[in-house]
């Protein structure tokens, strides 16, 4: 498959990230697959950064692995990336940078441009990002309007000398190519496809929360989950959503918890961090029975630990978080469409079963750019707003936490006549009267207390038969499966089809729904598997723990990535050659 | 709307200590509903945790009893889905100005038209003793048997300082005050606080309703102007300050002021009270416009 891995490094405030984003619409537009990915740092000026965006006539499954065009904005991408751009490729950067001729490997050529020189004559310095990305598109053959075009839309908005400045640097990096040997012919073709966007899994999941009526989002700052803010924050009180920055993270839970108990979808989105300050509200939301749905886009941890890397380290945090025991879902979304509905799918499971929903991502889904077909967001969702009370009841009888067969019981929201309750989160008789104060340890009472207990767990079988059971991807009759969740689908897939061309017969087994856990469906799907390699981005192999305790089976290997970077195909391959021919 | 007072009791009877302040409260409170003609159903109290967080459920109205320091996000939620609700949180030192106390500054500075209730006994209750952020210098608690050694928080003067446009004082030893106190905080616009001297009977050994009333006054009679805010500032600084003067302590309306509340500039309401909007979007195609 031809295709083309490019990767734009330099200094943070280089432009590194508006460069490989205008590359990739472009990608986009022009009818090519895209997935990138940032390797940033938690820095504001210098530091070293770099993105990555593979495109391709097909669909990409990840950000690929070695670029075969590399474009250098500072003298440390060439130090640092040079020796990993591929036969056939290209390197280009600024001819005043120091390039060492023996790093380059076999049949790369080096395009020297005069960058920053070029950008200053122009006018100001800081476009020798435009000067390099004219010159990546004439190397791929782009034609030159569709970049003109791009500059006039970001630009736009400013002067017309402005638009002018980078049009003609632009266009001097593109027209330098043509002394510089030409375009590279990698055969990656340039049209026009409609109907294909570029989002990012964070603002899928925004707009997954748009489709469902999310009313109220709260959030406090932190990476990598703060697209999530920044796009509701411009995008949703246009549709009449209220999104609230607030003070910390207890804040946020508790304000959506309140928003959720006044009747308005709710919502509350963060990573690990703040996460952990949200536990306690948690287990609020489900002594209350309020329904509030809770996404975390994880990064790598312990702590602090390395806050612009991507790890799928939180899933016993999320599983575990709150004292007691209370029905929870968990949904771990492999991709972005799939961030999308699993969102509004949330919404419904929450307000159905009246309790929190956790959406589990990450940075390497949260923050990466992919194409998104339009077909593949569907907004005329269901809206599931479960059990509510009927205003023209009997508010006499009424009884916010009525036993029921399923658990669930009628909610009504303040400003209702004459069904007026408190929600508690000590322990409550049906009609939400306390009973921990004056009445616990009473025999009658004590009896009540088992009876709330199991009323309010009985909605955790309700959502496991609404939860999906696992994909099995590929042949029945594999010679290994390899097990995972969430977003690493892509680089498992891909691994797999190298192997299967090479005459391998494996599968993949992939979660995506994890709590309430399928088990007897799980425990099916792996009878036919003959070895198993669980691949996840942590230490101790969580979800494998999780598989474990839920079926009782044992995955025979696994593939544990907690290096902060997002696990690629040729790792996993490897792996699972290994397993495959010496059995571990 | 005329509303009977019996329509805001509870079955459920307080089970506060005889003698406990919060019984006052809650009358003043329920006083002040009805003098507002505000109907049960279109109240929300919301508390955190602590004997007088036990209230929402001592009245007929909506409640949310959550956990503790929690109230007032719980509150703020609440109100932004619906703003015609009438919101009103209510709990002890401990739950607002300890374990509380940054969403108590925040909440103050976004001015939101709610009212907090802060029943203040300088002590913590529930937990049977321990020194709360409002017990005074030398005080002996459970948690401080040789005195507590740290500065008293003043709430009056933290909620000037942090925005709070509605700042008041009551005691639960006279009601006629506090109920005045909470009509006026209820109809302000923004957001306001009632800071009540609840005596505890069983725990607060020092501040006592003698102790109280060797020392209140309401500052109505001595003609405090409440627009005046460095006025309300050295009232606030009367009691309890860094000097341990402790001779004279401010109750009534310290600071009133108007200015917008977080609603009257909050966006997205040009589309309606979020909870009661239609739900999904009606012209996906307009937002999906940016991601081609």
């Amino acid at each position: 498959m031809s295709e083309v891995v490019f990767r734009v490094g330099g200094a943070a405030g280089d432009g590194v990230a508006s460069t490989a984003e205008t590359f990739a619409r472009l990608c986009v537009r022009g009818g090519l697959y895209v997935h990138t990915y940032s390797s940033y740092q938690s820095v504001i000026r210098g530091g070293h950064t770099w993105t990555q965006v593979r495109a391709a006539p097909e669909p990409v499954l990840c950000q690929g692995e070695d670029p075969n065009l590399l474009l250098c904005l500072n003298q440390q991408t060439v130090d640092i990336h040079v020796p990993f751009v591929g036969n056939g490729g290209a390197i280009i950067y600024d001819e005043a940078l120091k390039l060492d001729g023996s790093a380059v490997r076999p049949g790369v050529r080096t395009v020297g441009l005069r960058m920053r020189e070029t950008a200053q004559a122009l006018g100001e310095a800081t476009m020798k990002n435009v000067v390099a990305l004219g010159g990546a598109l004439a190397l791929l053959e782009v034609p030159f309007a569709p970049l003109e075009h791009s500059i006039r839309d970001v630009f736009g908005h400013k002067k017309a000398d402005i638009v002018e400045m980078n049009l003609k640097a632009a266009r001097a990096g593109y027209d330098a190519v043509a002394n510089n040997g030409g375009a590279l012919g990698l055969g990656v073709p340039y049209g026009k496809v409609p109907g294909r966007m570029m989002m990012t899994g964070n603002e899928a999941m925004a707009l997954g929360a748009l489709a469902a009526g999310v009313k109220f989002h709260a959030q406090y700052p932190m990476t990598p989950a703060s697209g999530i803010l920044h796009w509701l924050a411009v995008n949703g009180p246009k549709q009449g959503v209220v999104v609230k920055q607030a003070e910390d993270e207890l804040a946020v839970i508790n304000m959506a918890i309140g928003a959720a108990h006044a009747g308005a979808r709710s919502m509350c989105a963060t990573s690990g961090g703040g996460f952990s300050l949200m536990v306690e509200a948690l287990g609020e939301a489900g002594m209350t029975e309020t329904p509030v749905v809770v996404i975390n886009v994880q990064r790598t941890g312990p702590s602090t630990g390395l806050p612009t890397k991507t790890e799928q380290g939180d899933l016993n945090l999320v599983l575990g978080a709150g004292q007691g025991d209370w029905p929870r879902a968990v949904l771990a979304p492999r991709n972005a469409p799939e961030a999308f509905e699993s969102v509004w799918r949330a919404f419904n499971l929450a307000e159905v079963y009246q309790t929190p929903v956790i959406v589990l991502s990450d940075l390497y889904l949260g923050e990466g750019n992919r194409t998104v077909e339009r077909g593949a967001l569907d907004f005329n969702v269901p809206i599931l707003r479960g059990f509510l009370q009927a205003e023209d009841g009997d508010p006499k009888a009424y009884k916010r936490y009525r036993y029921t067969e399923s658990g669930i019981s009628p909610r009504a929201f303040p400003g209702m006549k004459g069904y007026q309750f408190v929600a508690g989160t000590d322990e409550h008789m049906e009609s939400g009267v306390l009973i921990s104060d004056v009445l616990a340890g009473v025999p009658e009472w004590v009896e009540e207390r088992r009876r709330m207990m199991e009323k309010r767990m009985r909605k955790l079988e309700g959502l496991r038969r609404e939860l999906r059971p696992p994909e099995l991807w590929g042949p029945a009759d594999a010679d290994l499966t390899i097990v995972s969740w969430g977003s690493t689908q892509g680089a498992v897939r891909e691994a797999i089809g190298r192997l299967s061309a090479a005459g391998h017969r494996m599968n993949s087994l992939e979660f995506f729904d994890l709590f309430p856990f399928k088990a007897e469906e799980t425990q099916e799907l792996l009878e036919g598997a003959k070895r198993t390699l669980c691949v996840e981005g942590n230490y101790t192999g969580q979800f494998a723990h999780l598989l474990r305790a839920e079926t009782g089976y044992k995955v025979d290997e696994l593939l544990a990535k907690y290096d902060g970077e997002p696990i690629e195909p040729r790792e996993i391959a490897a792996r699972a050659l290994q397993v495959i021919k010496h059995g571990g | 709307m005329a509303v009977e007072l019996q329509t805001y009791k509870s079955e459920t009877k307080p089970d506060w200590c005889p003698g406990c302040g919060d019984f006052a409260v809650l009358n003043a409170l329920t006083k002040a509903l009805q003098t507002l003609g505000i109907p049960p159903w279109q109240v929300l109290v919301v508390s955190g945790i602590g004997c007088s967080s036990n209230l929402p459920g001592f009245l007929s109205a909506y409640g949310f009893h959550g956990i503790h320091g929690r109230a007032v996000p719980v509150a703020t939620g609440a109100k932004l889905a619906n703003p015609e609700l009438t919101v009103i949180a209510a709990g002890g030192d401990g739950d607002g100005y300890g374990i509380g106390a940054g969403h108590f500054v925040h909440a103050m500075r976004r001015n939101l038209d709610i009212t907090y209730v802060v029943m203040n006994n300088e002590i913590y209750g529930l937990t049977t003793g321990q020194a709360s952020p409002t017990s005074e210098r030398e005080h002996r608690t459970k948690s401080t048997p040789e005195g507590v050694i740290e500065n008293p928080l003043n709430p009056l003067a933290l909620a000037l300082a942090s925005g709070a446009t509605f700042v008041a004082r009551g005691f639960s030893g006279d009601v006629k005050t506090l109920t005045d106190v909470m009509v006026r905080a209820i109809k302000h616009k923004g957001f306001s606080l009632v800071d009540v001297m609840s005596p505890c009977v069983t725990y607060n050994k020092v501040n006592t309703y003698d102790w109280f009333r060797q020392r209140v006054y309401v500052v109505d009679k001595e003609g405090h102007d409440p627009k005046d805010r460095m006025a309300a500032w050295a009232r606030a600084s009367e009691w309890p300050n860094l000097d341990m003067k402790r001779d004279r302590v401010p109750t009534g309306v310290i600071y009133e002021a108007d200015y917008p509340t977080y609603e009257d500039l909050e966006p997205a309401y040009r589309h309606g009270v979020p909870a009661k909007q239609k739900l999904g979007i009606a012209d996906p195609e307009d937002v999906l416009k940016q991601f081609f």
